[in-house]
Order: structure tokens, then sequence, then C-alpha cells
């Protein structure tokens, strides 16, 4: 996977992001406050007029680029959330003009490690992360088992949705969801849902030939 | 939506610019975004700095001046300002005795001060900052990353700013603004909803005889819905429930009557006047009442109830001068 690639997977995650925009709002309106779509699509609109100037940077730099620009754009807790993300992914990938297999698992890795941190949670909370860290057990278990890095990331996109509808059958204790303890019962965490539309969309790409 | 805006786009900007000039002697709008600094800047005193999404006006803009904040940042919509905002407004009002950010305990907030406050710690800025979690209709427990911060937030700008403008040491300014925190309870409620202007329809529904008990001030659902019921009998489940969260007999309190945007002054007086007897009966001594809009929730049609325990130096410092847009003494 090379530097291109990466930004087409972003162009192309902001283009889902905005089409999506009011689904994942409304899921946020049941259970949060209603403004998980409306913040991700107006950092990822941001993100999307940033791309020509990444068009010739190294990989490290254009995840840290996305990062930065989601930090300073979306607010919220998605904003710092998935801004830390972005950006310790580009740590792992600092120079690189390309990304093997195990450099892309260690760059999800790295990923979800900024989310944790930052969020001071863990899985099983009813966060993005009930999406995400399924994903990337399932994708680093293909690529350790052989798989290309294609058929490995459709078993993480599977593991994630699977995550999503876990997230219905779990109690919120991260997150302004987590004010509503059993009444968050039954229904689908918009983080999560927003993090596997990211994954099933760099699968699209990466699937393209 | 039925609202007196120009563009969904501009709400925030045009809200802060017109907070502004309402107040131009008081205010400044900082040039990088809805961040709003006194218009003289205080130096030799610890900087107070607030924020939080739009939308709860007039917090926090409404409370930049004298005896209160330095600085508050205003994000979208009912969504917490990003951290460059926020570590904006701190270096603008930054000072050598420090700065004290009082943030609500809602996630996106605490996430992005703590962003923000890593930022201006890297750039040797004294700075720490106080979470106010007042709102006891949620529980504390292992399932939740505790209370939210609402009205009770007003109180800790007004003591904390007033213990600041005496000269204190960022140490003794946090140490009052946690003993507000810890003396402050607040619950709310409501019987309609708010629509977010991005949004363009009600975050929730609520039926023409429900309501909404120990709702957030972003229209988030409360703890549960009910039938509607007559004022006393709304006021006396939100106060039994203060009343029961810490021990307020026999000591001295500051009431806020908080109305959240489209409840009539009106209203807020039938509340009071079974607030002040109820709380007489139960052997609670009122010092001051506060009635009226100070944390709101847009147009959401409801109110909170705030009492904050008192001792001899919170109740100074309650008296202290302010001079804001929004509140004077």
């Amino acid at each position: 996977m090379d530097n291109k690639k990466i930004l087409e997977i972003i162009a192309a995650i902001a283009k889902k992001i905005e089409s999506e925009k009011d689904f994942l709002t409304e899921l946020d309106n049941e259970i949060g406050d209603g403004d998980h779509g409306i913040n991700l699509a107006r950092g990822f609109k941001s993100v999307e007029e940033k791309l020509p100037t990444f068009a010739d940077k190294d990989i490290g730099a254009i995840l840290k680029g996305v990062g930065t620009q989601l930090v300073s754009t979306v607010g919220g807790a998605s904003g710092p959330l998935y801004g830390t993300a972005f950006m310790k992914a580009g740590n792992v990938c600092k120079g690189k003009t390309e990304l093997t297999d195990a450099e892309f698992v260690a760059a999800l890795d790295a990923a979800i490690g900024g989310i944790k941190m930052r969020g001071k949670a863990v899985e099983g909370e009813k966060t993005m992360l009930d999406a995400l860290c399924p994903a990337y057990k399932a994708l680093k278990a293909g690529i350790d088992g052989g798989k290309n890095l294609v058929a490995a990331l459709a078993d993480g996109v599977e593991a994630a949705s699977a995550g999503v509808e876990y997230t219905k059958t779990i109690i919120a204790t991260k997150g302004r969801a987590s004010y509503l303890k059993e009444r968050s019962l039954g229904h689908q965490d918009p983080g999560a849902t927003s993090s596997t539309f990211m994954l099933q969309v760099a699968l699209e790409i990466l699937q393209e030939k | 939506m039925k609202k007196l805006i120009n563009s969904v786009e501009a709400v925030e900007e045009q809200m802060i610019q017109g907070l502004v000039k309402s107040a131009p002697n008081k205010l400044r709008k900082l040039e990088c975004g809805n961040v709003v600094v006194r218009a003289n800047k205080k130096v030799g005193k610890v900087a107070l700095v607030s924020g939080g999404g739009s939308g709860h006006e007039p917090s926090h803009g409404g409370f930049v001046g004298k005896g209160m904040l330095d600085c508050a940042v205003a994000g979208a919509v009912f969504t917490s300002p990003t951290p460059d905002k926020i570590f904006e407004g701190i270096k603008a009002v930054a000072t050598d005795a420090g700065v004290l950010c009082i943030v609500k305990n809602y996630t996106g907030d605490v996430l992005n001060f703590e962003m923000a406050i890593d930022m201006a710690s890297d750039e040797d800025i004294k700075v720490d900052h106080v979470v106010v979690n007042d709102d006891v209709a949620v529980q504390d427990s292992l399932y939740t990353t505790g209370r939210r911060g609402v009205a009770g937030t007003v109180l800790v700008h007004k003591i904390a700013g007033a213990k600041a403008e005496e000269g204190a040491s960022l140490e003794e300014v946090k140490a009052v603004a946690e003993k507000v925190i810890a003396n402050v309870r607040t619950m709310g409620m409501a019987i309609s909803p708010c629509t977010v202007p991005a949004a363009g329809k009600p975050g929730f529904e609520l039926s023409e005889d429900e309501m909404e008990i120990g709702i957030g001030i972003h229209g988030e659902p409360g703890t549960h819905r009910d039938k509607i019921a007559s004022a006393d009998e709304i006021a006396k489940t939100l106060l039994d429930k203060i009343l029961a969260d810490i021990d307020y007999k026999g000591r001295e309190v500051v009431v806020l009557v908080n109305g959240m945007g489209a409840t009539p002054l009106m209203e807020l007086y039938i509340i009071n006047n079974f607030v002040q007897d109820y709380l007489a009966a139960a052997g609670v001594k009122v010092y001051d009442t506060m009635v009226g809009n100070y944390m709101t929730s847009i147009e959401m049609a409801g109110f909170s109830l705030t009492l904050l325990r008192l001792d001899d130096e919170i109740k100074k410092l309650y008296d202290a001068p302010a001079n804001t847009p929004a509140l004077v003494r």
C-alpha cells in the first residue's frame, strides 16, 4: 500500500462520512447528543479540502496531517479520539511511502492505542473500540495466518460489523451515552458505526484493482 | 425548524460577535475563532478559562469580565471547542500566576481541554484544571464517567473568579473551585425539546403530557420519562434528589433556579415560590437566590435547580464584586 492509496482511502472516507452524516447523527440522537455525524462530516470536509497539500507527502505525514486537521475541526469527543488515532498511526508510518501488510496492521494497532489512551477506555464500554479492537484482531490473525491484505481486512470489517451489533447488547459506560445506563441498550454505538464505515471504505478501495 | 438565524453555519460566530458588541468595553473576540476574552487583560492574577459547546448562553461568554472568567471558548452548538482554539484562549490570557480551566464533565469537553492543556504545558504555561460534576440525576458509579457538569458551573465561575481577582495563587484558586464543586448539586428537567440548528429538527420528542426528568443540558435524555405534574410536584422531585445527595440541613445555601431557554420567568418564579417554602420546612437556610437563564439548552423548555452549600469563605467570594454581561454584583 503506497501513499497514493492512502490518499484515495482518506478521500473515500470523507465521502462516506458525508453521505452517512444524517444516519450517524440519528444514532447519536438516540443515545448521545445528536452531533456525531455533523461533527465528523465537518472534520472530514476540511480534511478533503486539505488533501491536495498532502499529495507528495509520506504516509506518516499524511496521517498526522489528517489527525491534526480532525482535532482542530471536529470537536466533541470524536475529534480528539479520531484525531489522536490518525496521529498515532502516522507516528509509526513516519517517512514511509509504502506500507507492508504488517506495517498496516501496526498502524491500526497504534491508532487503537491512541484512542484507548486519550479516551481512557477499554473494550466492552460501548464505544468505537468495540468495532476497532475485534477488527484489529481479525486483521492480524488473517495476516499472520498468511492471508493477503484484502482478505484479512475483509475479516476485519466483518468483525467490526459484528462489534457494532454487539454494542446494541451492552450498556454504555463511557461517553455521553453512559448517562443513559440501561436505556442505552438496543442502540448501536455511533462511534463504533463510524469507525466500521472507515474500515469498510478502506477495504473497498483496496479491492479496486 | 423556525429560528431567528441567518444561516446555520454562521450561528456561533454571529452570536459571539453580537455578545462582544453588546459589551465592547468589557469583551473582545480573538481573531482565531469564537474565543471571548476581557477587553483589558488583567495581569498579576490567575486567569480563568472556561468554555464548551454553544447553545448554553449566557454560558460561558456572558461570564467573562471582572470577578469571573478571563476567557470563554465557544464550540459549535452542543459541541466542545477544539484543542487548538482552547489553546489560543489559554495563551491569550495566561499570566505568570497561571491559568485554571473550568471544564464541565462531558467526555468531549474533558478530552478537548486535556489536549489543550497538554499543548499549553508544552509551551511552559502554568495551567491546571477542575472538572465540574454537579448533576445528581446521573449517579457516579463503575458504569459511568461520572456526573455531568451543568448549571452549578456558573457558581464555580463566580466564586473561583472572585478568588482569582483577590490575587490568590493557582493552587488556592483551584482549591476553592474544588470546594464549590464538592458543595454544589443540580438537577434538571424538560417539558419540550430543543433543535440544534445544524440538525434542523428536535433532538428528542415529548408528547403533550410527558416530561423528561434528569435531563442534561444538551437535550440528552435524563433518568426517566413521566406524565407531566404540577410545578410544585416537579420541583419537589428535583429537590428531594438534591437534598438526599449531601446533607443541607441547618446549612446556608445559594439557590439557582435556572431556565433552560424557553421557560418564562413567570414559571421560574412559580417554581421558586415552592422551592423557598420547601427548603425552609426542610431546615435549609437560603442566603441568596438567583432566578433566570444562566445555563440554557437553546430553546428547551424546562429548568434546573442548583443548591450550593456555603461556608464563610464561599459566602464572601459569592458576595464579591463581578462585572460581566450576564452577572453584575
